[in-house]
């Protein structure tokens, strides 16, 4: 592993090492180009790893203090914690399940598709699915995706067996195994999968991709990478020219140190990205960097979600095998005689007993709760997830008093549903118990959003500099060495599962970087 | 393999504050896992009897009639650790625990069950009320014997996944087409 001085201004720096940040570390390092990437979690593998929900969300999480308000469920039942991702070196990808699905065409132009809908700050992308397909294939590739790449598909567990015999008794047409980052056979020096379960506790087998297990070891072997853990960065600098110039990072001992840097990446996920921005405010830029446009932090998506789990007369053990392996893509559409416009997926979700009890209507007690519970190794379950609209008022800022344990100021999460995400989620509820129903389902439990794990757009590129942060290679607007380069970026949200668009767009950017690099253009 | 000091049979010749039961004779799954049919919890901070109404606190509000009083029993260990850590804890529970009995005119454990559980309604949304209910929710969940009672498995590694374990043993429902869901790799095909 390469060690550079911190007075190396010949580095990039990338923030964050999770599926953006960990993917554009290994692409640069292949390219010889030298990185350092600040990650503030520490550093698991899979023999530390537990087949323990609770035990594993103490050992990956981000559980630094963060607030949210606003009307949305999540607010009132987990006000302390909107988002459930990661803080350890792989980020969210050790926790991820796996489902990768391209974006739709019609869904990176949704302004020119859906018009102009009240209250939401549609725009389309700078960029086509066209653009994007030959990234997609590379990132399809690296990442093993099941059914691409002549992978064969994993195989249906029980779960799965409920969902499809749901889906086909109800005429759906496309219910199958899902394209997923797991190894259906051994691949790329990693195992397959042995059907553990606990695809959101780490993996300890290695059959899923994340960056902990495959980007970050061979970003490692080119001798390029400086990783460094427990790496906190609280503020990113800017010279007289305007060009950043380094970021200042606390250790895990709360020692600041400043590493000079010849370009900034900044991929700390959706809520820590924006704030990192607006913590690093100066006289240059009073309302934080990049933010010319106002939108840094705006525009704040977390896909419209829920669940339906159902109970039927026989076991199911539905926690047997892959967490999310088997989707219905009927619904992907936008179909607007539906209500709403955009789409959702349907895709099979197992919990365990500890997380099921957190999670099936949180805040209940009682008859009602225990008689559910009661249903536990009977039950089958899905998770819905769609394009929500992004909303400007929606969106993540500096906490005024709050300050977390290195003193930067905390997140505040603002989130209220537009009518279109009520109306979608009412229509998902109905079809997923629709296609349990046909299963033979005794009773169905509608269960409200968990803490968002797919947290989207509050840098989001644009054509146009007032309208985002971003251009289409993530390059922000206002300063040609600073990037975005996680999901921050998406102009909109789309109904897909974004991680495999998340490292799509680092793959690509690796290139833009390179580029501009060589041409002396940063 | 109970991990928690319940069964720690020493307890029983300490002088502390101990909590004790009988597992139930149905619990069959129990006495599996259980190294004696008896269990016992030393309360650090607690005394004797906000220990039992704790317990019989939690069986109201979350009622699994055949769910061992065992597993009750480790929500009041964690209750009692954070009374132990905590004053502020300590002071609401033995101060709720007193509400429950003045409530009942007395004593809430002597009470019936419909007594006990009218009392303890009206208190639901207060602190004393949360806070059982949030600790709970985790802990009474989140241990080996309330795994074996549902029916869910644990730690998944330790066994080898199910691959070969019955991932895929449903077997009430069509199965789907292979091209919908081949079959499993197989290091021999
Ligand atoms: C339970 C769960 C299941 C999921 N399943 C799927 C799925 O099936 N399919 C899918 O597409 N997506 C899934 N996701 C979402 C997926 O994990 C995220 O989309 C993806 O990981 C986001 O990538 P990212 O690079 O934006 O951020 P992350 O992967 O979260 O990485 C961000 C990293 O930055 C670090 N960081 C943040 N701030 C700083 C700072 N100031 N200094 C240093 N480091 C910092 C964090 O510690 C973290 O490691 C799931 C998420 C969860 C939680
Ligand atoms: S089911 Fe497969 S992907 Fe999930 S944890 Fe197990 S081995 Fe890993």
């Amino acid at each position: 592993m390469a060690k550079y001085d911190l007075d190396d201004d010949g580095v990039v720096v990338i923030v964050g090492s999770g599926a953006g940040g960990g993917t554009l570390a290994n692409e640069l390092c292949q390219k010889g180009i030298q990185v350092v990437l600040l990650e503030a979690g520490g550093h698991e593998s899979n023999d530390s790893f537990v087949n323990n929900e609770w035990g594993s969300f103490g050992q990956i999480s981000w559980l630094d203090s963060r607030s949210s308000s606003g009307s949305w469920r999540v607010g009132k039942d987990f006000n302390g914690l909107p988002a459930w991702i990661c803080k350890t070196v792989g980020g969210s990808t050790t926790h991820w399940a796996g489902a990768s699905l391209r974006i739709q065409d019609h869904e990176f132009r949704v302004k020119t598709e859906y018009g102009d809908i009240e209250g939401a700050n549609l725009l389309d992308w700078p960029i086509t699915l066209k653009d994007l397909e030959p990234y997609y294939d590379k990132a399809e590739d690296k990442m093993g995706v099941t059914r691409t790449n002549g992978i064969p598909g994993l195989p249906g567990n029980n779960n799965f067996k409920v969902m499809h015999a749901g889906a086909t008794k109800l005429g759906y047409k496309n219910c199958h195994i899902g394209r997923m980052a797991i190894n259906s056979k051994p691949r790329d020096g990693r195992a397959h999968c042995l059907q553990l379960g606990f695809c959101f506790q780490g993996c300890k087998s290695g059959a899923k991709w994340s960056t902990l297990v495959a980007e970050i070891p061979k970003a490692e072997a080119t001798g390029k990478l400086d990783l460094r853990p427990k790496s906190h960065v609280l503020k990113i600098e800017q010279d007289k020219t305007g060009k950043v110039s380094g970021v200042i990072y606390a250790d895990s001992d709360g020692n600041q140190h400043m590493q000079k840097a010849r370009a900034v990446c900044v991929a700390g996920n959706s809520i820590e990205s924006p704030r990192l921005l607006l913590n690093s405010e100066n006289n240059q830029s009073p309302n934080g960097l990049a933010n010319s446009s106002g939108q840094v932090g705006k525009n704040y998506m977390r896909h419209m979600t829920g669940s339906v789990y159902a109970a039927f007369e026989k076991p199911v053990h539905m926690w047997r095998g892959t967490t999310m392996a088997g989707i219905i893509t009927d619904e992907s559409g936008n179909d607007t005689k539906r209500g709403f416009v955009g789409g959702y997926e349907m895709e099979t979700l197992a919990l365990g007993l500890p997380f099921m009890a957190a999670f099936l209507d949180p805040g209940a007690w009682g008859h009602d709760f225990t008689r559910k519970m009661d249903e536990y190794s009977h039950m089958a379950g899905m998770w819905l997830v769609g394009e929500d609209m992004p909303q400007e008022s929606n969106a993540v800022s500096l906490h005024a008093e709050n300050k977390d344990q290195h003193g930067m100021p905390t997140p505040n999460v603002h989130f209220d549903d537009h009518p279109n995400d009520i109306a979608m989620r009412e229509h998902a509820y109905k079809q997923g118990s629709a296609v349990y129903d046909a299963a033979g389902a005794k009773e169905n439990y509608l269960v409200p959003p968990y803490p968002s794990t797919h947290n989207l757009g509050t840098c989001r590129m644009s054509a146009n500099a007032k309208d985002g942060v971003c251009n289409a290679h993530g390059q922000t607007h206002d300063i040609s060495n600073l990037f975005i380069s996680d999901g921050s970026q998406f102009t909109t949200g789309a109904a897909e599962n974004p991680t495999l668009t998340i490292v799509t767009l680092a793959i690509r950017q690796a290139d833009y970087i390179a580029k501009q690099m060589s041409e002396k253009a940063i | 393999m109970l991990d928690l000091d319940l069964t720690r049979r020493d307890f029983l010749k300490t002088s502390g504050t101990v909590l004790m039961g009988t597992l139930a004779i149905t619990t069959g799954v129990l006495s599996v896992l259980a190294p004696s049919q008896t269990w016992a919890l030393e309360l650090t901070k607690l005394d004797k009897a906000t220990g039992q109404t704790l317990l019989q606190a939690t069986r109201h509000i979350f009622p699994h009639a055949t769910l061992d009083d065992a597993v009750y029993a480790l929500v009041v260990k964690d209750l009692d650790a954070a009374a132990a850590s905590d004053d502020g804890v300590a002071k609401l529970l033995t101060r709720g625990a007193a509400e429950l009995n003045t409530g009942a005119g007395g004593d809430w454990l002597a009470a019936d069950s419909d007594k006990q559980f009218a009392v303890i309604e009206k208190m639901a949304g207060n602190d004393f009320f949360e806070k059982i209910k949030g600790t709970a929710v985790v802990s009474l969940y989140n241990n080996e014997m309330a795994w074996a009672h549902f029916g869910y498995e644990g730690d998944a590694w330790k066994e080898g996944g199910y691959l070969t374990r019955g991932f895929n043993d449903l077997n009430w429902l069509p199965d789907p087409p292979a091209d919908a869901s081949p079959a499993a790799f197989s290091a021999k095909s």
